[in-house]
């Protein structure tokens, strides 16, 4: 058996999962709830001087048949008075001393800081976090994300709490800003133990068609909320690897974005994060999907061969690269498995209108065919395709040449003129614009694509590079 | 025993006859247009006979635009809510299906199709209208699917229609003929009362046409003449003791019980001649209805019967037996239907004879025959220049629906010998614009 738990920058846990701050962990009764069905810590919600809410709170967005693929919500911090979160946070510990309870906390003034730092550390809590990154009411009164975005600002609070500090300090940072190493560095450069990311995304998920308003409604108005749930992820994974990659960042790293599965717990300790946070999806589901998430995680382990979750934390890191690095000869084209072709004729479609026209229909035949002549290998008619393994890309190149942006660049033979003939598309075959309009809607053709690239290399080959006019 | 208890009120005719399709509530149709792929060059549209733009329905439906939906169904088809439930979809759109290449079942096209006509029908959705008047008149002879869509069609090309009609109701077969566990009464009438509502054509009931004089009168006072008359009674056997009481035709014994439901006799004990879809449907309906045992006899095997395979499941998985290979040769009875004397037989080269000394009596105490209608032959011939095949079918240009005699123009069963709602209503669609065609050069 993999051993799941975890030693979080000094906070001890039975396994990676921790309840994110928000509605799940607003009270005891819910911490101790999800401890018991298996959760291994919890970032209680952020205590601060308690809020008056609004109704309504949350936006969803639907896809399809698909409720909450995104979720927002305009509430704020606990409105719950402090004392009555201390003794909560004290039962639970007392009751669950290995399981790992974080305080969340955002106030103002040093004072403030130092304060709720030692209230929360009598209290028992194994960690604290800054929350830097609440996008909505709390940053307009100079809280949250108002922190999250002004790195020095950030630098300046975690001083302040470091100066009190006797238990680790986590720093919870915003995606709402451009470059998201730049608030981990002052973090960092603070004297935080961690940093946990991200915090929700700014936002607007839908508006009322009837009420002209923005979701979620409040009396006829509304207020741009902060996003999360299953369609974050992404983003989250993106800012997790670029603070996991940054040389000045050096931090153990919580993500948080989007995990609903075991699966995207594990894509983000891929990327670097130790321990992974979840709120909406047990907004969602309940805490009842840790079983889930514990033994898809267990079942992962096992089959990879990782003891422990330090065997698999940044795994994917080194081969997230940058563009200029990657190679530029390595070349794929797509196959189409005709015995698994259902001729819905997506890839056809999205070849031909959004991609490169390297698809044609076939007489007598609803599978459609792959031009590989002119196929460049982008991917997206494997993407379309419904049928799993249907589409599939193959390497076409023998794997002898390896040739990148960056080395071409050094070597002086990318394009650097308008009409530079060492373009990348100028050997690609494209129809005449007016073939769009004729009857035969498909006039691609592998032989009529060879001789447009022949009579174009002859072309080349009689004119030097045309400049531009 | 039987599966059905014999129902004595409507509300046990009903649960008895509960829809097969019955309607999609919001959330089924949301979860079920969301799986629709949206494929080009949609196989679905090619396998509807009225060439639905069944993706494009399918997609505004799951967007939220349900009239939209409507609107799309109905440009194609006016029978749209009908053909939802009453079309064999399992071999047209539904068959055609990709998900069904890879053993996923098919998108419930005809139920989604059902879900947003129905929410136009009864929200009164206003969608369609006539079209400005052109100072021409047509008549159409029966309010069945040919002539109720031709008349719809018509009127948007801005004609003034009266159609006419032998029966108290609108829509033939989709209310006379159809198996009630497909469609009820209620829906077909208020499908075709709001196609009357939009385009505003009249329809005159309990008026047969049956005579010279009433088609001269016709062809007097209107520019074009549209025949959407279908087929006639049941062709007779000609089989010794065919008379005897409880011996019926399927189409005589489908529309009692779309008329008279729980009021319907059936026997105990049924035998249904034939082996196709309305032979199906008797069956079905004879066992719904309490019969204790219902045996479907064919002349041929299993395999040959004209009628859909899931046509058969659906009468097997009421109780249905099959009798396969027999050739009834008498009635046989005392005033009333006793048994059926059936011979054995076996198709030798694609031919089916009878094996001698092989008869046997299977007694019963109704007989449902179910072996194709006659054709209206005796009106057509009133009809001077109206030539007919010789299978009775009136011949007509395939385009334009225009009959030899060039006044008359016709669609549906009349013209194709017999076949589903939806190729009567495309078919007159088509010949709607054959007419206007005529009418405008």
């Amino acid at each position: 058996m993999p051993d799941l738990s975890i030693n979080f920058a000094g906070i001890k846990s039975p396994n990676p999962f921790w309840l994110a701050s928000a509605p799940p962990t607003n009270s005891g009764y819910q911490v101790m709830k999800a401890f018991d069905a298996g959760w291994g810590g919890a970032v209680w919600k952020t205590l601060g001087v308690p809020v008056v809410n609004v109704s309504s709170r949350y936006g969803g967005v639907n896809y399809r048949d698909k409720r909450l693929v995104g979720f927002n919500n305009i509430e704020l911090i606990s409105d719950r008075p402090l004392a009555d979160n201390l003794r909560e946070i004290e039962e639970v510990k007392k009751r669950f001393p290995n399981h790992a309870v974080i305080a969340s906390l955002m106030v103002q003034s040093r004072q403030e800081w130092h304060d709720i730092v030692r209230d929360v550390t009598n209290a028992g809590s194994d960690g604290i976090e800054l929350n830097f990154g609440c996008p909505h009411g709390m940053c307009e009164r100079g809280m949250g994300s108002a922190v999250g975005q002004e790195p020095e600002v950030l630098q300046t609070i975690v001083e302040w709490v470091m100066e009190v500090a006797k238990i680790p300090v986590i720093v919870k940072l915003t995606p709402n800003i451009s470059d998201i190493t730049e608030p981990a560095m002052a973090a960092r450069r603070g004297g935080a133990d961690a940093i946990s990311l991200i915090n929700t995304i700014q936002s607007i998920v839908g508006v009322d068609l009837d009420l002209f308003a923005p979701y979620p409604i409040v009396d006829g108005k509304g207020s741009n909320g902060g996003y999360c749930g299953p369609a974050v992820k992404p983003i989250a994974l993106n800012m997790v690897k670029n603070c996991a990659q940054h040389p000045e960042v050096q931090l153990p790293i919580s993500g948080i974005g989007g995990i609903e599965n075991w699966r995207d717990a594990v894509e983000h300790i891929l990327l670097g994060a130790s321990s992974v946070q979840v709120c909406t999806a047990a907004m969602h589901f309940g805490f009842g999907i840790i079983r889930e998430m514990t033994s898809g995680l267990e079942q992962y382990m096992t089959e990879k061969g990782f003891h422990t979750i330090y065997d698999m934390v940044g795994k994917a890191l080194p081969n997230v690269k940058h563009w200029e690095d990657l190679n530029l000869k390595y070349k794929v084209t797509a196959d189409i498995n005709e015995e698994k072709c259902i001729g819905c004729q997506l890839c056809y479609t999205a070849c031909e209108d959004g991609a490169h026209q390297a698809i044609r229909l076939q007489e007598g035949s609803r599978t459609p065919e792959i031009i590989q002549e002119n196929c460049v290998g982008c991917n997206l008619c494997s993407l379309v395709c419904p049928v799993e393994q249907c589409i599939t890309m193959e390497r076409r190149d023998d794997g002898t040449e390896h040739l990148t942006w960056k080395e071409r660049t050094e070597a002086g033979t990318i394009p650097t003129e308008f009409n530079d003939e060492r373009a990348g598309g100028r050997h690609h075959w494209v129809p005449e614009p007016a073939a769009a309009l004729g009857k035969e809607k498909h006039k691609t053709l592998p032989g009529k694509a060879r001789q447009y690239a022949a009579a174009d290399a002859a072309a080349l080959e009689a004119t030097p590079a045309a400049g531009a006019e | 025993m039987a599966e059905y208890k014999t129902p004595t009120s409507e509300p046990e005719f009903h649960a008895n006859f509960s829809q097969i399709k019955p309607r999609m509530n919001n959330s089924e149709a949301l979860f079920e247009s969301s799986r629709c792929l949206f494929c080009f060059d949609a196989p679905c549209i090619k396998a509807c006979p009225s060439g639905i733009d069944i993706p494009q329905f399918i997609r505004q439906i799951n967007t939220g635009n349900t009239t939209g939906a409507a609107r799309t169904i109905y440009e194609a088809n006016y029978f749209g809510n009908a053909c939802g439930k009453v079309c064999p979809t399992e071999v047209l759109c539904e068959g055609a299906c990709v998900y069904n290449l890879q053993d996923v079942k098919p998108i419930e096209i005809g139920r989604l199709q059902s879900f947003a006509t129905r929410e136009a029908i009864e929200q009164d959705k206003k969608l369609f209208g006539p079209g400005a008047p052109n100072g021409r008149k047509v008549a159409i002879i029966g309010a069945g699917p040919a002539g109720i869509s031709a008349a719809c069609e018509l009127r948007s090309l801005g004609y003034e229609v009266d159609v006419f009609e032998a029966k108290s109701q609108p829509s033939g077969l989709t209310v006379y003929g159809v198996a009630p566990y497909k469609i009820t009464n209620e829906e077909v009438l208020a499908e075709m009362a709001y196609l009357e509502n939009q385009f505003g054509f009249r329809v005159q009931y309990n008026q047969p046409i049956t005579s010279r004089r009433e088609l001269e009168a016709l062809e007097e006072s209107y520019d074009a003449i549209f025949l959407g008359i279908g087929l006639g009674a049941t062709n007779p056997l000609l089989l010794p003791g065919e008379e005897r009481h409880n011996c019926v035709g399927a189409v005589e014994f489908i529309e009692q019980l779309r008329m008279r439901h729980h009021q319907t006799a059936v026997g105990r004990k049924v035998i249904v001649l034939g082996g196709g879809n309305t032979a199906m449907d008797a069956a079905s309906e004879s066992a719904r209805m309490g019969a204790e045992d219902v045996i479907l006899a064919y002349r041929r095997g299993k395999e040959e019967m004209g009628a859909y395979e899931f046509e058969y499941d659906l009468a097997k998985g009421v109780g249905v037996k099959g009798l396969f290979n027999v050739a009834p040769v008498e009635i046989v009875g005392n005033g009333k239907v006793e048994g059926v004397r059936f011979i054995r037989t076996a198709t030798l080269n694609g031919q089916v004879q009878v094996v001698p000394g092989s008869e046997f009596v299977e007694s019963c105490d109704m007989v449902i025959k179910a072996t194709g209608q006659a054709k209206q032959t005796q009106l057509l011939s009133l009809i001077p220049g109206l030539q007919v095949d010789n299978k009775g079918r009136i011949v007509a240009d395939e385009r334009t629906g225009q009959t030899t005699n060039p006044k008359y123009f016709t669609s549906g069963d009349a013209r194709n010998g017999g076949a589903e709602v939806v190729n009567a209503s495309a078919e007159a669609k088509a010949t709607a614009r054959g007419i206007h065609a005529f009418l405008s050069c």
